[in-house]
């Protein structure tokens, strides 16, 4: 097992599966209500309100209903959810039973991605061990509810988290978005109504069923209640993985994993990535802005860069990064992805005008809103903020002379 | 209280009330809103990947595809905004980035949706490049469809096509993102795999990636020599379908001035296919009942139910996906490959010219015809039977080559000595046509009566209609005497009195899969003894080598155009056309399967199964 360093983590101090004893005690419509209350939302990166999206699949008429746990985590600098599958199996599970018992399903899948394989046997155990202590299959607990869990790998295709590809993917189909509406609460895995809850998300669940709704509700801001877990790496002196109440400053997130940008030294932080690849870039002027839905939210990945690093280089790795990974269904992402790395390599070589650095924009602009996936709506948007951001660097190129 | 079903929505200012369930695409043409398309296309499943259909939903973060919007719930929409048309553009522009191929040199200039759609958004200049060499190597390999992946936009209409109305699969998608290819399998030429050359692809491909083998120059080459006698044979759904070709309105019927157009641009003969459509319908109904004889009187194993065999699309089809039924499909040729046979024999004999120097050129709505023309067993004549199947679209390229205005074109007759057929053979071009046809045979030829005495007008309505698959049963109430054509066949008709003959019809071999299926697994069809099957939507009319655009409103504008027809004729059974009684009096002589007809008309297949050698 991988270490990986954090702070106090909240799940660590949680009882076994009391979230799932509390949940199973009471109405399924009982607990949708308590993750409701609690005003959780999606810790993927997307952020839908998680007891809504229960409520719908348990409303939703289906004579079968599926629990998918995205673990599927391909966001470039997260590894949070590596870390709840290696330390936290059991409450992944009890969250995944949670919902199976909210929403009336009896099947649960846990989708892990292919990097993820080592995390397998060790996977496979904890469910082994939780159906024998009958926290799986039938019956649970004796309380007349059945569910059991399998796990299917993902095969490397950074498109299966999203959770439409994904389920393509669990259906033996190319790993491609479907067109939504419909969503999978009505329409999902085998056309079956289904949830697909995030990794964290799911914890979170669990956490609430155990403590309360209002314990967490208490915690974040008005908008973003709770807490979230952060995968900080790069220029950093403790890179891993960090628990913050919603609502925290970037520069205090920087603070607790070594930066000493608040203690009067001079900060060598030129800029934060939050949200992985396809999150904004934010200079090091705005680390006042705050983690929250309502500021900057993310779903976990914080990639800090030093003094040192060249941006238009960090604008190129990104996109290359979607140039291989676009699923090639739509054109503004198959097609705008490459225009925009080629871009890029006339800025590399000091021969991008300004006139065609603003078509480029204003295509990054298309691709956010026409294409047809979170993947290819957020593509753009580390280029369209280090231009943004750093536009005096970027353009500042020699030309290069062949 | 209100109907929950209806929806009231907004487009434009416009307002319209909609079932729940219909796409923000279809609600804006009832409200006559064009909203440009390219991946969507009515005959087949939403896709929403080339997102030219972007429209602003009020509430909605982003733009959503039209064509795949489902309305739920009262909404807003702008089918036209500074976004909306920026995004429209950009995707233009991208779709520019990969598309290789220069407009005035390609098949489809002038009838191409992505070259409308740059005229339409202003594209006047490729913003962000425009490749300057081709990136793949043109495929082809097959005898009827040229693929150039050069300029494919990747919208997938013909991967839908083939999986979902045909159920072949050629066509697949490979690769990820830049890297996306539409592809055969393990990218083999395509006549390599199993492909069944129906050109249902090809009639649904926006741009010029996917078109027919052009073979006019050859015939060009040919009508200028003047050492070859050129003629020409056509079938009946080019003629309801040229007019497309020429602007006018779907389901305009050209069949005398496309005669004197013809000519005109240089042919010798023209003659009808609709002969060798009445000739098929005595050679399979005689088969046919060969079979019903020995099967319930001598008590032979014969194999039934008979399935027809005049589309060589269907016919490949069942050769890769049905090979262990093979031997039930009618051993007769193709009304095509017959008249082929015919022109180089009996034609050639009667005429005096030595069938070397006849070029045999068929008008088909059909790219399979190409395929099928070039089976090596299709040499009965003792050359190749027939030389060249043109597409709808190859020959109104060239009459319009020869500067001629055909909707404007007098009227003129086929030639002799095939003359003009009867209505029998015009309906071969509506799916249930040919079987439509046998049965006004089997009816007057059992009973003795007219087919009118049981079907009003000699309309046998149980066989039409464009529903996938059809069943009928057929009642044989009397009987009468046997005919002198099938006297040496067949003794008395005893054998069928009160007989209930019972028959299919499947168009589009996803709906032939459906029958194949149904017979596999002893359903009601393994009852039938005759069933109809031919590849393409709609029958030949639909077919691969029509004008392009189609959709379910063309296919039914040609329909009617062909009963029509059928109505117009004075003859209307295949066994009352005279010069079938010309060809078994002077030429085949030992009559319908005999000897003779053996040898010319009638052919054998191959089990070629799904795998590739």
């Amino acid at each position: 097992m991988i270490e990986t360093k954090t702070n106090d983590l909240t799940f660590s101090t949680l009882d076994k599966d009391a979230g799932l004893k509390a949940a199973i005690g009471t109405k399924p419509a009982d607990v949708i209500g308590t993750i409701s209350d609690s005003a959780l939302k999606g810790r993927g990166g997307a952020g839908f309100p998680a007891g809504f999206k229960w409520k719908l699949a348990a409303e939703a008429e289906s004579d079968e209903k599926f629990v998918i746990c995205n673990a599927d985590e391909g966001e470039p600098g997260t590894f949070k959810d590596r870390l709840l599958l290696s330390d936290f199996a059991d409450l992944v599970f009890e969250g995944m039973t949670i919902g199976g018992f909210a929403i009336g399903a009896k099947s649960g899948i846990l989708y892990l991605r292919a990097e993820y394989t080592y995390l397998l046997a060790h996977l496979e155990d904890v469910l082994a061990k939780r159906r024998e202590e009958n926290l799986l299959g039938e019956n649970i607990l004796g309380k007349g509810f059945d569910f059991d869990i399998r796990i299917q790998m993902g095969a490397g295709a950074y498109i299966c988290g999203e959770e439409s590809a994904l389920i393509e993917s669990l259906e033996g189909q190319r790993g491609e978005p479907r067109n939504r509406p419909p969503f999978p609460v009505e329409d999902g895995f085998k056309h079956k109504a289904t949830i697909v809850n995030n990794v964290e998300t799911l914890c979170w669940a669990a956490a609430v069923m155990s403590k309360g709704a209002k314990w967490f509700k208490s915690a974040g801001t008005e908008q973003s209640a709770g807490f979230k877990l952060l995968s900080i790496s790069g220029d950093i002196a403790n890179p891993g993985v960090y628990e913050i109440e919603f609502g925290t400053k970037i520069s205090d997130i920087l603070h607790m994993a070594g930066c000493e940008c608040e203690k009067g030294t001079p900060c060598k932080v030129k800029a934060i990535q939050i949200g992985g690849a396809s999150g904004i870039c934010v200079p090091a002027k705005d680390i006042g802005r705050k983690i929250a839905f309502e500021d900057i939210a993310t779903g976990g990945s914080i990639i800090v860069f030093g003094q040192d690093r060249d941006m238009l280089h960090v604008a190129k790795n990104f996109l290359e990064f979607f140039v291989e990974e676009s699923c090639g269904q739509c054109t503004p992402c198959r097609e705008g992805n490459v225009v925009l790395l080629d871009g890029v390599e006339l800025l590399e070589e000091g021969k991008c005008s300004m006139k065609y650095l603003n078509e480029l924009v204003s295509l990054g602009e298309t691709m956010k809103v026409a294409s047809k996936c979170g993947l290819g709506q957020t593509s753009a948007r580390a280029f369209l903020s280090i231009v943004k951001h750093f536009k005096d660097e970027i353009m500042g190129r020699e030309p290069i002379s062949v | 209280m209100a109907d929950k079903n209806i929806i009231k929505l907004t487009i434009d200012a416009q307002e319209i009330e909609v079932k729940s369930g219909t796409t923000i695409l279809e609600s804006a043409k009832m409200l006559n809103i064009h909203i440009p398309t390219l991946c969507a296309h009515d005959d087949l499943c939403v896709a929403g990947n080339c997102r030219m259909c972007v429209v602003e939903v009020e509430g909605e973060r982003v733009l959503q595809a039209a064509c795949a919007y489902p309305i739920t719930r009262p909404m807003t929409v702008k089918s036209t905004s500074p976004k909306v048309r920026r995004a429209r553009r950009h995707i233009l522009d991208l779709l520019m980035t990969k598309h290789y191929g220069e407009c005035y040199a390609c098949n489809r200039n002038g009838n191409c949706e992505l070259q409308d759609l740059a005229a339409e958004y202003g594209v006047d200049e490729f913003r962000f490049g425009h490749p300057e060499e081709p990136i793949f190597e043109m495929d082809t390999s097959s005898s009827a469809i040229v693929r150039d992946m050069n300029k494919c936009i990747l919208c997938r209409r013909c991967v839908r096509t083939c999986m979902e109305m045909q159920g072949v699969g050629a066509l697949n998608v490979i690769g990820r993102s830049e890297w996306t290819e539409i592809a055969t399998f393990m990218e083999s030429p395509l006549n390599d795999v199993v492909c069944i050359n129906c050109g249902q692809c090809v009639n649904r491909c926006p741009t010029g990636a996917l078109t027919e083998k052009d073979q006019t120059d050859e015939i060009w080459a040919a009508i200028d020599d003047p050492k070859k006698h050129v003629v020409i044979q056509t079938a009946p759904s080019p003629r309801a379908g040229m007019g497309e070709y020429f602007d006018l309105e779907p389901g305009t019927p050209v069949t005398f001035e496309m005669n004197t157009a013809i000519k005109m641009a240089g042919f010798d003969k023209v003659f009808d296919t609709n002969f060798s459509a009445d000739l098929t319908i005595i050679e399979e109904g005689t088969e046919l009942i060969t079979r019903l004889y020995k099967a319930l009187v001598a008590g032979e194993e014969v194999a039934l139910p008979q399935f027809t065999s005049c589309s060589p699309g269907w016919v490949k089809y069942i050769e890769h996906f049905y090979p262990e039924y093979l031997a039930n499909v009618s051993s007769c040729k193709s009304p095509q490959q017959m008249f082929g046979a015919l022109i180089k024999t009996f034609y050639a004999e009667q005429k005096d010219i030595d069938a070397k120097d006849i070029v045999s050129i068929s008008l088909m709505p059909c790219t399979a015809k190409k395929f099928e023309s070039q089976r090596p067993e299709m040499c009965a004549s003792g050359y190749q039977d027939l030389d060249y199947a043109l597409t709808t679209r190859e020959l109104g390229k060239m009459i319009k080559e020869a500067g001629i205005d055909l909707p404007n074109c007098p009227k003129s007759d086929f030639d002799d000595p095939f003359g003009t057929a009867t209505g029998s053979g015009v309906i071969f071009g509506v799916t249930g046509g040919v079987m439509e046809s046998a049965l006004r045979a089997v009816i007057e030829l059992v009973t003795g009566k007219k087919v009118e005495d049981f079907y009003e007008h000699a309309d046998i309505i149980p066989v039409r209609g464009f529903e996938g698959v059809k069943y009928a049963e057929i009642h044989i109430p009397e009987v009468g005497p046997v005919p002198d054509l099938l006297k040496n066949l067949i003794p008395n008709w005893d054998w069928l009195k009160g007989a209930t003959l019972k028959v299919g019809v499947a168009h589009g071999t996803a709906n032939a899969k459906k029958v194949m299926e149904d017979i596999k697994a002893g359903g009601k069809f393994s009852e039938c003894h005759f069933i109809e099957f031919m590849a393409c939507p709609g029958g030949c009319l639909g077919g691969g080598g029509q004008p392009i655009p189609t959709s379910p409103e063309i296919r039914e504008a040609r329909k009617k155009a062909i009963y029509s027809e059928d109505s117009a004729y004075e003859t209307r059974k295949s066994h009352e056309n005279p010069a079938i009684a010309m060809i078994y009096s002077d030429f085949l002589t030992d009559g319908p399967c005999g000897h003779k007809s053996h040898k010319l008309l009638h052919t054998h297949y191959t089990e070629r199964g799904k795998c590739l050698v």
